[in-house]
């Protein structure tokens, strides 16, 4: 093999996945934790930062900063711009048609009951149905039950079966004219079961419903198309998506949102306030009352600029190899049972260890120096279907190497080996 | 890694394995329930007090090593106990686990407490070490709500 060879070869594997490259991007993930190099498993909960997005941050601070769509002056046209090249970078990520579609919310949980406030409010009545599925997110959950509250409506549950997979034929016989909201998650964070919301909405759609989604746990993991799968909201949150904490995103399709009252009072989302009336803002500022997370905003449009260069499906066939090498080392070892073994899934493993509490796990694998997450994951319903208090939580993301995985199975094996004395 | 072994001692796994004083309680008059929203462990006291002695004590639930073993403890030194000496255990046990405060090791059962010292340098588990004693203190003091650790 000559030079020339040589360097094709590596350009090629560098195209496919260059997972070192990667990490040496994150900064956090470069330390030890009780003298073992970290393992972080827990990007399910809240991902690294690269350094670009960290970067954009402290530069925005450095430079750029002062109030948006305030003054005059140089700084506060700066802060705009860059507050709004943002959204626009995350309409393209998600293919929405508008900007307008494009809300600013502290995070998914803002984004669920912002629409459970303000959609909800204005079109739910007494005798309604709203489906929820079992394997939500408390935070898809509670703020439907509180409209109910003030409503009359109520829920009808759509359950999942033991792998994990919600069961289409119940979907199809709760749907009625009586069914006003569908609200689903796209991936769910405790059992990491792909939801067919494309094909969900659809079936929705056909009864007048509107289509509601978490997709907290999705946007990492794959390509989103807003007008594909036609959904009426969408709402994620930047921090699990290798961006800043306090800011996310709620997408609604434009007509939904123009009909909708605002969700909270203030300066922004108003155009002319008199003590005798005060008229509102168009969208998306309608819904974006008071100063925003500006430098976190900076952050996201940076994490988004990210992704998009590496590319989600580059990404999605690394994390799929990676979940398919903790799935076949988890079968291969005793006493292990997995929660969620949907055929579609995302790349996390949610598991037990016989007689041996999560909270223990996720302690003595932290001496491992490998971070996982124990516990309910704000899910109790799911942890009622399989009868168990907590589950311990191994969630991939795009810096997770198949060591990372050998790690966390050395750590699993000192738990056993500890509470078998 | 010895901060590790200084919190998972074997007595934990004994006790862990084995509960003491595991199961409901027939003629118990003080009961209560305690239950961590952090990661959804419950713990329910029985207690039988009588003429302001705890004659009799047993739990139940779910929960970690850390906090079946506490609460295993925890009910073999209150048996036989008065109630403000129950009091005073529940005091000097948090100073333990939580290093605010000195432990009474004039209390003659204190020793077998000090076996879950080591949690106090897991502040993410001290709860899971508190949960039983919060609850015993809940039925104690009558009431008979469930209590949490928040």
């Amino acid at each position: 093999m000559n030079s020339t060879e040589a360097s094709v070869c590596v350009s090629d594997l560098s195209k496919t996945y260059d997972v070192e490259a990667i990490r040496a991007e994150f900064p956090a993930l470069h330390q030890d934790i009780h003298g073992k190099p970290l393992v972080y498993l827990d990007s399910g909960a809240s991902s690294q930062k690269p350094r670009s997005v960290i970067d954009a941050t402290v530069y925005y601070y450095e430079h750029d900063h002062s109030n948006v769509h305030r003054g005059v002056h140089t700084l506060s046209q700066r802060a705009t711009d860059a507050f709004e090249n943002a959204r626009e970078k995350v309409r393209v990520f998600i293919n929405a048609k508008s900007d307008k579609e494009v809300i600013y919310v502290r995070g998914t949980t803002e984004g669920i009951n912002l629409v459970a406030r303000s959609y909800g409010d204005a079109n739910l009545k007494q005798g309604d149905e709203i489906i929820v599925s079992e394997m939500e997110h408390h935070a898809n959950i509670v703020p439907w039950q509180m409209l109910c509250e003030r409503t009359g409506a109520f829920i009808k549950v759509l359950h999942f079966d033991d792998s994990g997979e919600l069961d289409m034929q119940e979907f199809d016989d709760l749907l009625t004219e009586k069914t006003k909201i569908l609200a689903v998650t796209h991936v769910s964070n405790a059992l990491g079961t792909v939801n067919p919301i494309k094909d969900m909405t659809r079936k929705a759609h056909a009864v007048g419903a509107v289509v509601v989604v978490d997709g907290a746990q999705a946007v990492p993991h794959m390509q989103l198309d807003m007008q594909d799968l036609d959904c009426d909201f969408y709402t994620f949150s930047s921090h699990k998506m290798y961006g800043p904490t306090g800011i996310g995103i709620l997408y609604g399709k434009e007509a939904l949102l123009n009909a909708m009252p605002p969700y909270e009072g203030g300066g922004e989302m108003i155009k002319k306030v008199t003590f005798e009336e005060t008229t509102y803002n168009d969208l998306p500022n309608k819904f974006e009352a008071g100063t925003p997370s500006i430098a976190q905003t900076v952050g996201l449009g940076v994490a988004v600029d990210y992704l998009t260069a590496i590319g989600l499906d580059n990404i999605a066939a690394h994390e799929q190899d990676l979940l398919d090498y903790a799935t076949s080392r988890a079968a291969d070892l005793d006493g292990l049972r997995i929660y969620g073994t949907a055929k579609h899934k995302a790349s996390l493993l949610s598991f037990g260890l016989d007689g041996i509490h999560p909270h223990d796990i996720g302690t003595i694998l932290d001496f491992e120096g490998v971070a996982v997450r124990t516990g309910h994951h704000c899910a109790q319903p799911v942890m009622q279907h399989y009868g168990v208090a907590a589950t311990t939580r191994a969630s991939f993301g795009m810096y997770n190497t198949r060591s990372d995985i050998d790690a966390l199975f050395v750590g699993i094996e000192k738990v056993q080996q500890t509470f078998a004395r | 890694m010895s901060e590790l072994r200084e919190l998972y001692q074997e007595v934990i796994f004994d006790h862990n394995r084995s509960p003491r004083n595991f199961g409901k309680l027939e003629d118990a008059n003080r009961t209560a329930e305690g239950y961590n929203p952090v990661c959804g462990d419950q713990v329910k006291l029985y207690v039988r007090v009588e003429n302001g002695v705890i004659t009799d004590v047993s739990f139940d639930g779910q929960g970690c090593a850390i906090s079946t073993a506490s609460a295993s403890i925890m009910t073999e030194a209150l048996k036989g106990k008065t109630e403000q000496e129950a009091e005073n255990y529940f005091k000097s046990f948090q100073a333990l686990v939580t290093g605010e405060g000195e432990a009474d090791d004039s209390l003659e059962d204190m020793m077998k407490l000090e076996v879950l010292g080591g949690v106090r340098e897991f502040p993410m588990r001290v709860k899971c070490a508190t949960l039983p004693w919060h609850t015993i203190n809940a039925a104690l003091e009558n009431k008979d709500d469930s209590v949490t650790t928040e």
